[in-house]
């Protein structure tokens, strides 16, 4: 029997078994997407608002598509033109939804723990979509399903992360997840982008690409976050593609061979050369698919319980 | 739950299951055109058996794939515990085809009507015929299978449980009682 979740906060709290009961669940939400009639009854009745306060095109397409998939009745909720423009706080305004009577929120928040938060005074189960530098879940999630497609298992497995680690949710729910499903995770990157509390984690740091990609089985190459001023931690964006973007001469000296991901939208040629995000170790729009079929699994998991 | 009376063993349950491939194979002229679909997690065993006598029978081979109902139950958010999400697995186009849908025990009816809903999303049959081991009765949807292993009538406290030696090591059909606290 299936245990199913309260909220999905982040990878952090969650067991092992639970973790491999979303990818479990998600193998049959992924055969569903391969159906010529790509949608279920089976969240009939229920209501999920997506409460964006951050702009994101995948991660919100997904969830929807998700959604919608599942027959749920979406609301979506975008912070500008709403009355957050007027000061409204975001107690009173998830307060106020689901006074409306909706089921599960979803939420996406440049605030770390904002999805904690919400999740102590709502009575709907709360979905984490990425709240500030803390936890990016279901990417995590879908992230360890991918690898898992792709090699069988995630025990033994060698994933190394390239790029702004210390500003990244996707970096910290990727090292969380991974770690409890017994892979070993590596970290990349400039020194100033790189945390300090790695250790307590067993990741490995390294300061120099062509050892990550030495050592790796999987590259999980991030986005250099401009808007959260990464800019000033590194002289130049000409300087870090030359140190550590990833292209195509750098996976040719590699002995084996290894995949490429990237959780999007990529800065082509920046932290990934085009022909490398195009070329065919790269994962990246599997990620994109396995993405929705995640999401799914985690409202099944969450939402069914809800009503 | 307790066992009240064994009602086939493993040689009788191989004979139902003979006769209901031949009944299938009578009814539809003969196997062309033909798929087995069982539903998770009792009636895509049966529906092995099933398929491979027919193969047998009719010297060609039978399509076979499994349904999972669980998205499509009626009844997914009353329950305490979500039941585990299986795989939809069907290997073959059932556009067009005459579709055997097979499961261990009808009784409400509510399975099938769920397995009905499964089957029309991923293609558009030319008939849905199906096929129990067991009818136990008290139906509570308009539903009534074309083939039945074995009449079975229950009372309500009774339960019909099908083994059957791939998960459960050995091959019978039991009548047992529930506990009141039963599920």
């Amino acid at each position: 029997m299936a245990q199913g979740m309260n909220n999905l906060l982040g990878l952090r709290d969650l067991s092992p078994e639970a973790i491999m009961e979303v990818l479990d669940t998600a193998r049959s939400f992924r055969e569903v997407l391969e159906r010529p009639i790509k949608k279920v009854p089976t969240l009939q009745g229920t209501t999920v608002v997506n409460l964006f306060f951050e702009s994101s095109t995948r991660t919100r397409i997904s969830f929807e598509l998700a959604e919608r998939r599942l027959s749920a009745d979406v609301v979506n909720f975008a912070a500008s033109g709403s009355s957050v423009s007027k000061g409204e706080t975001l107690k009173d305004t998830a307060r106020n939804i689901e006074a409306m009577k909706t089921d599960v929120v979803v939420i996406r928040h440049s605030s770390s723990g904002a999805p904690h938060f919400l999740s102590r005074f709502l009575k709907s189960p709360v979905i984490n979509a990425g709240d500030g530098i803390n936890e990016h879940p279901t990417q995590g999630l879908l992230d360890m399903f991918t690898m898992r497609e792709k090699f069988g298992e995630l025990k033994g497995l060698n994933v190394c992360i390239v790029g702004d680690i210390v500003h990244s949710r996707v970096a910290r729910s990727n090292i969380f997840g991974l770690t409890k499903a017994g892979a070993r995770v590596g970290v990349c990157g400039p020194k100033t982008l790189i945390p300090d509390y790695l250790d307590q984690f067993g990741v490995k740091v390294f300061y120099d690409v062509d050892d990550a990609i030495e050592w790796a089985d999987v590259l999980n190459v991030l986005r250099i976050q401009l808007e959260r001023e990464a800019g000033g931690n590194f002289p130049s964006i000409r300087e870090y593609r030359l140190y550590w973007g990833i292209n195509e001469s750098r996976l040719e000296k590699a002995k084996r061979s290894l995949v490429i991901m990237h959780p999007g939208p990529i800065n082509r040629g920046v932290e990934l050369d085009a022909d490398v995000a195009d070329g065919n170790a790269s994962l990246i729009l599997d990620q994109v698919t396995n993405g929705v079929a995640i999401r799914m699994a985690v409202l099944f998991l969450t939402g069914v319980k809800s009503s | 739950m307790k066992i009240k009376s064994k009602i086939a063993d493993e040689q009788q349950m191989l004979r139902s299951l003979t006769r209901l491939a031949h009944e299938i194979i009578e009814r539809n002229r003969g196997a062309k055109n033909l798929g087995v679909i069982g539903i998770k997690t009792r009636g895509d065993f049966l529906a092995k058996r099933i398929a491979d006598k027919i193969s047998e029978i009719e010297n060609l081979h039978m399509p076979l794939g499994t349904l999972d109902i669980t998205l499509y139950r009626d009844d997914v958010r009353q329950k305490l515990k979500l039941p585990e999400l299986r795989r939809t697995e069907v290997p073959f186009d059932i556009t067009d085809l005459n579709v055997v849908l097979v499961d261990d025990v009808l009784f409400t009816g509510r399975t099938i009507r769920s397995a009905l809903d499964a089957l029309i999303d991923i293609g558009r049959p030319n008939t849905i015929q199906l096929a129990v081991l067991v009818d136990r009765g008290h139906r509570e949807l308009p539903i009534s299978a074309d083939y039945v292993g074995k009449n079975q009538p229950t009372a309500a406290n009774e339960s019909i449980v099908v083994h059957v030696v791939e998960v459960d090591g050995v091959d019978e059909i039991l009548l047992v009682s529930e506990e009141p606290s039963g599920e």
